[in-house]
């Protein structure tokens, strides 16, 4: 190794060092402070464990439904051609462009009780904004490109020859989809839907912002700690940070994994 | 070969597909810039030249150009090393690049709290010595959005170094060119298209973010209250025209990256069929 590098080495690690890791001492060591009582104090609070269950669910449901349509998006932009493609293809990345703040307010705007689509809910009496619903679409937009992004390279890479195959030994088209398609473009998927998970859990701006902040209804995991933070229980807010922080852990290790098996 | 576009199969699905994105993607952003425009030009300036309104845009900007500079050389550097340098626990060093975008932005936040926070050793410490606010200061929106936005600039340059030939600099080298030399003429051409792909990322990331932000710096007007943060606080006051105004210049300067990040990948796919 060339000297040079060896210095731009220790730069980089020390930069890494400061800037990535030494933040993750601090909550450690604040939530240890208090010999773990803060931690088992937070799991013992109902309101608490309502904000993970809503957590969760909004988890599922953005997965369940970004993979579904995100695969079939994949499929459209890499299969079909028909006008306008190269502007959907442009959009696509929008979610992550805005901030997700204005997401949430954009949510507000459209299906708000007095907005375009809202004011006929609102008319039904089914409540959008500051209810599930509309955590929900905030959290399928912020979360919409990840499964696409990972589908698409696979799904072009991977080309039409053994489809095609598998049609004329006369499997049906969903035969081929479940048994061919499935198979083959599985990983990358699945990485996708892990990167899913993890902005979905953390997603903090747009939920806030669409979800009136009412404690034990539309409060998630991440709203729980803003909560706790405004409310000067610092200790509170730390030890929900690092159960979060925790989950986050595992979906890292779990994306390294994963990221593994997709490149073979 | 195309699949067949007109089968009925296709064109359900694909008319599924789009209307999802309509409502999701589309209408939204529709939605938005025509409540900007609801009372013309005159009332947009208007809210968008509120001093308070002003200073957060400027503050935002400013913050997110530092951010995208800063992490042009941080994120470069690291690419390098992680490709052309080995070193115990490389892959587990190369796994925690990721960490900040797996850690949710509020925990961030909360992290940077207490580490920097005024009851904190490193907090208490700088306070006293020498005077500096880190948290509830702009240091401290500074460290979060770095820290936030480290990932960008690292996972662009990173595979692109990967692919890159080591011949064709030791051919450079053999040929007499210096260090410099080969930096500036063989390796920055080739770099420049994801460099500039992950400080687009970061300086669009730091424009937006929100979460992370908002706990290290609190809301103080004219201080530290970036445009997401005044957008937030206009929605909470019920300012509708108040919001939107922000709303839609922070909307038109992620579009401008858009399109930025766009032309990149169309002019690499030029490139690269050459």
């Amino acid at each position: 190794m060339k000297k040079g590098d060896r210095i731009l080495m220790v730069l980089v690690l020390g930069w890494i060092g400061v800037l990535v890791l030494l933040p993750l001492s601090g909550i450690v060591r604040e939530v240890w402070a208090n010999g773990l009582s803060s931690l088992v104090e937070l799991l013992g609070q109902p309101t608490a464990l309502r904000a993970f269950m809503l957590t969760f669910w909004l988890t599922l449901g953005s997965v369940v439904v970004n993979t579904i349509f995100g695969t079939m998006l994949s499929f459209i932009l890499v299969r079909h051609s028909f006008r306008g493609k190269v502007f959907l293809e442009g959009i696509i990345d929008l979610p992550f462009a805005v901030s997700p703040v204005i997401a949430g307010f954009m949510f507000i705007i459209l299906f708000g009780p007095r907005g375009w689509i809202g004011s006929w809910f609102d008319a039904q009496n089914i409540k959008i904004i500051y209810a599930f619903p509309g955590m929900l679409l905030a959290t399928l937009f912020v979360t919409f490109p990840f499964v696409v992004r990972e589908v698409v390279p696979v799904l072009r890479e991977y080309g039409i020859d053994q489809e095609e195959a598998a049609m004329t030994l006369g499997a049906s088209r969903w035969q081929t989809f479940w048994k061919v398609t499935l198979p083959s473009i599985k990983w990358g998927m699945i990485y996708g839907i892990t990167l899913t998970i993890a902005r979905a859990i953390g997603e903090f701006g747009a939920v806030i912002v669409v979800s009136g902040g009412i404690i034990n209804k539309t409060q998630t995991a991440t709203l729980l700690i803003h909560h706790k933070f405004m409310d000067f229980d610092f200790t509170g807010a730390c030890a929900a940070a690092m159960v979060l922080a925790a989950v986050s852990f595992i979906i890292l290790i779990a994306m390294q994994y994963i990221f593994s098996k997709r490149k073979v | 070969m195309k699949e067949n576009k007109s089968t009925p199969g296709g064109l359900v699905l694909r008319g599924i597909t789009l209307s999802y994105i309509a409502l999701l993607i589309v209408l939204p952003v529709i939605a938005i810039s025509c409540k900007a425009f609801d009372g013309g030009i005159a009332r947009l300036w208007q809210e968008i030249s509120l001093p308070q309104a002003l200073f957060s845009l400027k503050i935002t900007l400013i913050l997110a150009l530092i951010i995208a500079i800063v992490n042009v050389i941080t994120g470069t550097a690291t690419a390098w090393v992680l490709v052309r340098c080995d070193f115990p626990l490389k892959r587990e060093i190369n796994a925690i690049i990721d960490l900040p975008f797996a850690i949710p932005t509020i925990v961030t936040g909360i992290m940077l709290v207490a580490l920097y926070g005024p009851r904190s050793f490193i907090g208490a410490f700088m306070q006293n010595k020498f005077n500096i606010e880190i948290i509830y200061n702009s240091p401290g929106i500074l460290i979060a959005l770095l820290f936030v936005t480290f990932p960008f600039v690292v996972r662009c340059v990173q595979p692109v170094l990967q692919e890159m030939e080591k011949e064709i600099e030791e051919a450079a080298m053999t040929l007499g060119a210096s260090p410099f030399q080969i930096f500036t003429k063989v390796i920055m051409p080739t770099l420049f298209p994801s460099v500039v792909t992950g400080a687009a990322l970061s300086f669009s990331r730091a424009l937006g973010e929100f979460g992370s932000v908002v706990i290290v710096a609190g809301n103080i007007p004219f201080k530290t209250q970036v445009a997401a943060v005044y957008v937030y606080g206009e929605i909470e006051s019920s300012n509708v025209p108040g919001a939107t105004g922000v709303s839609f210049i922070l909307l038109v300067c992620s579009f401008a990256v858009l399109l930025l990040l766009n032309f990149i990948q169309y002019w690499n796919r030029r490139h690269e069929e050459r």
